[in-house]
């Protein structure tokens, strides 16, 4: 239909010539409602920056003695240095100023502060998912590993996190282990939980049929794993992984905490919150967020092009 | 009140045990353990099975005619009597590869294409990748499913899947087929044709085939010997011999011969039934 339908004259609808109009492809896809819960997010964020700074706000205008108008006052809410609640574009600035007017190796610059978490993220998550893999497949395999692993796997995550991130880096610190290590143990202990779990389920997805089928050929244990239980364990893994991704970043900021001023995103978050400087904070928890959003897709392309290899389904 | 088979009944065909025997079952029983007490889902079975013959299985849930292919597969064991597969044990039998199985359900692995799908057993058991290629090429052919080779399972309909899994059972040539209602989640339109098919694949590649069915039709349509069995407990209440011609059009069924066989086995399961209520 392309090859003979004439360009647009000048002023005919666009939407005529190229199929279905730009809005009617954009409702029909999840942009307008997630635009639609963005501007939502902004207006109440909007007033609470308001709300929440008014009382500051009046007492300067009272020690300065002046008068001010409405509008004076609502930009004054939206200006101050240490807002309660920062407006975002104050924080937009600042993650500008932090990420793009930086270089990337200053300790003033977002991106190395974000490099140093993540390096050690990806460490803990590919130390996570490589133990998570492993303990699911002993579990799987052995009854004994089933019923005494499972219970201390599951207990090992009601311990709370934040109580347990000091100890691990002040006792590696003690043996001279500093710096990646200790954050990237953190992040291995959060992100193989899901690991284990998925994986566990994915290795017994498995129908009996298909176990019978391998019996009949008199497979091996070797052979049944990797020519069925692997394969069917793959869509859980990634799932499972995709949780393990951000449980990881999380691990890694925790890890940063006890350690001070030895950079990453949580301890930009730290001397943030001793200074007052909340706009620090919230741009250190964008770029979490984003760095959790970013990883969160990566794996999800990947598991994208695996399964699609796999003959997935369209 | 089991029945000692008697396999040189009237109007045997002559395919029927010639030489060894490939399945002979003595008093075979099997009792399963549950919850509720046990069960016996298999009494006092005899049966001899000769080389070349199309044996059905007939019979109303739980008369344990899948238990009995299963105990041939070696899938279960049997908790009394003596049962030999090609004069060996099952599990020897299934270690030599005698037998291929299809369950009721084609169970494709969805991310193999159909000829990875057939290559599965193969890969198994060590075939070298030329042979492979070249059992797989025969195979589908056998199974009229050759261009298909590229395919992934969902892209096929269920009895085309059902098909390559037939396949599968074939590849590796044993020369027994288990089969489990292979046909029995496929309309009639599709499964009078695999019925067909299956007929047209047994004389050529004059292989051993069990069976297991909940139609009379189909029963008496494919097989030169029809066992019919009823539950509880799970035993043979009768062995048919049919009479019919290897050479069978699908417009046989409306023939006397094939009515009068179907009567019997339609009174088999019958007196299976009243013995119970």
């Amino acid at each position: 239909m392309t090859a003979t339908t004439p360009i647009a004259a000048p002023g005919s609808a666009i939407g005529r010539v190229s199929g279905p109009s730009l809005w009617a492809r954009l409702s029909q896809g999840s942009t307008v409602p997630i635009l639609l819960v963005l501007a939502v997010i902004f207006v109440i964020w909007y007033a609470f920056t308001i709300y929440l700074n008014a009382r500051w706000q009046f007492q300067v205008f009272d020690r300065a003695g002046a008068e001010f108008t409405a509008w004076e006052f609502i930009v004054g809410t939206m200006s101050q240095d240490r807002p309660v609640l920062p407006a975002p574009h104050q924080v937009a600035v600042e993650l500008w100023n932090t990420i793009v007017g930086q270089n990337i190796t200053s300790r003033r610059s977002l991106v190395y502060h974000a490099w140093i978490t993540l390096s050690a993220t990806l460490l803990g998550f590919l130390m996570g998912t490589l133990l998570g893999m492993g303990l699911a497949v002993l579990i799987v395999h052995n009854r004994a590993t089933d019923r005494s692993l499972m219970p201390w796997i599951i207990a090992s995550q009601t311990v709370p996190i934040l109580a347990i991130a000091p100890m691990v880096v002040v006792v590696l610190a003690s043996i001279g282990m500093t710096g990646l290590v200790p954050k990237a143990l953190i992040s291995t202990y959060l992100s193989f939980f899901p690991v284990v779990v998925g994986m566990v389920k994915g290795l017994r997805s498995p129908e009996f049929l298909q176990l019978d089928l391998l019996r009949t050929y008199s497979a091996s244990r070797w052979q049944a794993f990797w020519k069925l239980r692997f394969p069917s364990s793959l869509p859980y893994l990634f799932t499972s992984m995709k949780v393990g991704v951000a449980a990881s970043l999380v691990g890694a900021i925790v890890g940063e905490l006890p350690t001070g001023a030895a950079g990453g995103l949580g301890a930009r978050l730290l001397a943030g919150s001793y200074y007052g400087q909340t706009v620090q904070i919230w741009s250190a928890l964008f770029m979490a967020a984003a760095l959790s959003a970013t990883l969160i897709l990566l794996v999800g392309l990947v598991q994208r092009i695996v399964l699609a290899r796999m003959g997935g389904q369209p | 009140m089991a029945l000692a088979v008697d396999t040189s009944g009237p109007g045997a065909a002559p395919s029927a045990g010639t030489g060894r025997p490939v399945i002979e079952a003595r008093s075979l029983g099997l009792t399963f353990e549950t919850a509720d007490g046990p069960v016996q889902a298999l009494s006092d079975v005899n049966l001899t099975i000769g080389k070349g013959e199309f044996v059905s299985f007939i019979g109303p849930s739980g008369c344990g005619k899948t238990t009995f292919l299963r105990v041939v597969a070696d899938l279960e064991q049997p908790t009394s009597g003596d049962i030999k597969v090609n004069g060996l044990s099952p599990e020897e039998a299934r270690k030599a590869r005698s037998y291929g199985y299809v369950f009721q359900a084609a169970g494709l692995y969805p991310w193999r294409t159909i000829e990875k799908n057939v290559a599965l057993p193969l890969e198994i058991m060590g075939y070298s990748a030329a042979e492979r290629r070249q059992r797989i090429a025969r195979t589908l052919e056998l199974v009229n499913l050759k261009g298909f080779e590229q395919k992934f399972p969902w892209q096929l309909s269920g009895g085309m899947q059902q098909r390559a899994s037939i396949a599968r059972a074939l590849a590796f040539d044993a020369d027994l087929l288990l089969m489990d209602e292979p046909f029995g989640a496929l309309d009639e339109i599709v499964r009078d044709h695999l019925n067909e098919q299956l007929l047209q694949l047994w004389e050529r590649t004059n292989k051993t085939i069990c069976f297991v069915t909940h139609s009379i039709p189909e029963a008496v349509y494919l097989s030169t010997k029809i066992v019919v069995m009823s539950p509880r407990p799970g035993r043979v209440t009768d062995v048919i011999e049919s009479t019919l011609p290897k050479e069978r059009p699908l417009d046989i069924r409306e023939t006397p011969e094939f009515l009068a066989i179907a009567a019997r086995v339609r009174e088999g399961l019958r007196a299976g039934h009243s013995y119970d209520e």
